[in-house]
């Protein structure tokens, strides 16, 4: 018999306090367009609860969002609880305005990609698709 | 405009180059577009004539009348920038209240005329600078304001009863404006001096921005509260709030969607006022704040066709008669999604073009976005720029000689027509669901926001939406902008001192004053002089808030919207 293969589970979620989500609606939409089951966490949650729902939800990607300049001290901190909890082959990319010197540390901190503005859909569905651990 | 007979020769002329200049120039060349529409999807006809003016009766006098006069298309004044430019402001702020505080000094000497005070997100918030969930964000986007000490650190030495400010304060309106009361008590200046523009609109932080705290129908009572309180105190240099398109254009509504949904939150607050007993004729000077787009016409056309729709509905929903409380006035800025991270300096000119946008549609207060939006807070030479695009549109263009200098234009009018009637039929589907809170609370805006953003993407990505330097003339260099990084020890010394002020404060009057604040909530009060009581204590804005958080709760983001 086929195995169908299971569709790709993306969180996307807004650490933080910001709360400028366009681009994270946008790609929760387009995501799911792309045959992703997406969930969308929206805004103002602690990388505590993004690990939480990640674990809960068991997804294969967390995108992380941030415009207000917080994203040094957030995107790693989420990176950190997944990994205490076990989630070590989680995909994590991040987006929103990014110094772009900013970019090769949050890859050391585990971040592996960071889609800032004017990424396309496409190409990141693309990047999760050839990065995703399954 | 033009009689019947002179319509019926100008058709039948029309017709005639349809069939043979037209035909002979769309045989050689073509047009290398199967559809031309506006960045919002309107169609734009290859030619625009007298004829488009005839279809609904146009007339000269109903539609345009003269400026300064009712419907206000042409402008809000007789003569516009031939006696007063427009305001050139630029929003900005530094994380400490000492280094904002330089910065206003700075600008002062070089001719700032408003000083723009950005708060970060925890004072946006209600939090303060010590709550766990502040702490990576201090200082980052603005001025972290703890309590009346640090406004009086703000505005050290600085002239508040001759120079404005104004700032973003939504969900804590009420709260900014009992800080500068109290600041006015301090130095024996009259209130009636202060020249305050407060932002104070919450219901476009539920749909786009995301900085509420408590749920929409407190807020909206809290945010009715700071607007009342200023009409019935005479406070006539205050802007007690504007009535915001600008945040949900850039979370991807299209213009319609813009001019509808800010329609709809102006009438919910006006409604409100009205159902206190506050009479609409006596709020003066109501302000809007629209994004100044690329689109050149269909931007200009947006902003004429929003003071006509705003002065019809406050005369005919409201009876209103005094053309004060007709005429909106608008602060723009540039629709700073458009500007791109790739080639940055492309923006130098994106930013021009919405300059020459805003001075053609007669804004009051102008704001150009700076070249590096999509990378940081803008270098103090980004800042410069801006304000020199400013200068050159006021002074060498020669737009501001003229007031509306693009009226009649048969292209101009139809726009401007067809802008209002869709953006009328929204506002009218909004009003049927049970006005902007109701809407908002089925999560209609969000989602209408987020299909409009969608497409708009979908457009980017399949090439139909060009944005130079993306997806198409798309260069290879890499971008390395000095970006401005706030001062990670400012985090511990605005904490420190959080914890001095509440070591040497008296608490027992903060405690009465808490707790004034808090019956006078629970009584549906308006609650600016409890407020004022709170910060002339030195309360932080953290207990004020989670005193109003105790009686209206919080809003929790309906993620499910989606």
């Amino acid at each position: 018999m086929k195995k169908t293969k299971k569709p790709i589970r993306v969180l996307i979620a807004k650490p933080g306090l910001n709360g400028h989500d366009r681009g994270a609606k946008v790609l929760t939409l387009g995501l799911r367009d792309e045959g992703m089951e997406v969930i969308y966490t929206g805004i103002r949650q602690t990388p505590a609860s993004i690990a939480k729902t990640a674990f809960q939800e068991d997804v294969d990607v967390v995108a992380l969002s941030c415009l207000s300049g917080a994203h040094n001290y957030l995107f790693p901190k989420v990176v950190e609880l997944l990994r205490e909890k076990g989630m070590n082959e989680v995909l994590v990319i991040g987006g929103g305005i990014i110094p772009l010197d900013d970019v090769p540390s949050l890859k050391e901190k585990g971040i592996k990609a960071i889609f800032g503005p004017g990424s396309a859909i496409k190409d990141i569905a693309n990047f999760i698709r050839e990065n995703v651990k399954r | 405009m033009y009689d019947e007979h002179q319509l019926a020769e100008i058709e039948q002329a029309l017709s005639n180059w349809e069939s043979t200049s037209l035909k002979e120039a769309l045989e050689k060349m073509g047009e290398w577009k199967k559809e031309f529409t506006t960045s919002s999807g309107l169609t734009a006809k290859r030619l625009y004539t007298p004829l488009d003016l005839k279809a609904g009766e146009w007339n000269y006098l109903g539609q345009l009348g003269f400026p300064g006069g009712y419907p206000f298309t042409r402008g809000i004044e007789p003569v516009m920038y031939r006696s007063k430019l427009f305001r050139m402001y630029q929003y900005g702020g530094y994380g400490t209240a000492k280094a904002t505080n330089e910065w206003f000094k700075y600008i002062i000497e070089r001719g700032a005329e408003e000083l723009g005070v950005a708060q970060d997100l925890p004072t946006q918030l209600g939090l303060d600078s010590d709550h766990p969930l502040a702490r990576p964000e201090v200082g980052k986007v603005g001025v972290a304001i703890g309590s009346l000490a640090d406004i009086e650190a703000i505005f050290k030495d600085i002239p508040i009863e001759r120079i404005g400010v104004s700032t973003t304060s939504n969900a804590t309106g009420p709260i900014f404006l009992a800080f500068m009361l109290a600041l006015c008590e301090k130095r024996k200046i009259s209130p009636q001096k202060l020249r305050l523009n407060i932002q104070n609109d919450i219901l476009k932080e539920f749909i786009a921005r995301g900085a509420y705290i408590f749920p929409p129908r407190p807020s909206m009572e809290f945010a009715c509260d700071l607007r009342e309180y200023c009409i019935n105190n005479g406070l006539i240099n205050v802007r007690p709030g504007e009535f915001c398109g600008y945040h949900m254009r850039e979370a991807g509504a299209n213009v319609i969607q813009e001019l509808a949904f800010t329609l709809a939150n102006a009438v919910a607050y006006l409604e409100c006022l009205k159902s206190r007993g506050v009479d609409l004729n006596k709020c003066y000077q109501p302000v809007a704040g629209f994004t100044a787009g690329l689109d050149l016409f269909e931007e200009i056309c947006k902003l004429r066709a929003f003071r006509r729709m705003f002065s019809r509905t406050m005369k005919e929903r409201f009876n209103v008669s005094n053309p004060d409380a007709m005429a909106v006035s608008y602060r723009c800025n540039s629709q700073a999604s458009l500007f791109t991270a790739q080639e940055p300096m492309n923006n130098i000119v994106r930013g021009a073009i919405t300059a020459l946008v805003q001075a053609l549609a007669g804004v009051q207060v102008m704001s150009v976005a700076c070249f590096d939006e999509a990378h940081a807070l803008p270098s103090p030479e980004a800042v410069k720029i801006a304000l020199r695009t400013q200068q050159i549109v006021a002074y060498e263009t020669g737009v501001v000689n003229t007031v509306d200098p693009l009226a009649g234009s048969y292209y101009v009018e139809a726009l401007t027509d067809e802008l209002e009637e869709k953006a009328m039929t929204l506002f009218e589907k909004v009003q049927a669901m049970g006005g902007a809170i109701a809407s908002i609370e089925q999560g209609f805006q969000i989602r209408e926001i987020a299909r409009s953003a969608l497409k708009h993407q979908q457009q980017v990505e399949s090439g139909e939406r060009v944005m130079i330097g993306v997806n198409k003339y798309r260069g290879n260099e890499a971008v390395h902008l000095e970006v401005r990084r706030p001062d990670e020890k400012d985090v511990e010394r605005q904490i420190e001192r959080l914890n001095k002020l509440r070591k040497e404060r008296d608490n027992d009057e903060v405690k009465i004053a808490l707790n004034g604040l808090k019956e006078a909530a629970r009584e549906g009060a308006n609650l600016v002089l409890p407020a004022l009581a709170t910060v002339k204590a030195y309360a932080t804005i953290g207990e004020m808030c989670d005193v109003l958080r105790d009686v209206w709760g919080e809003y929790e983001y309906r993620a499910e919207v989606l």
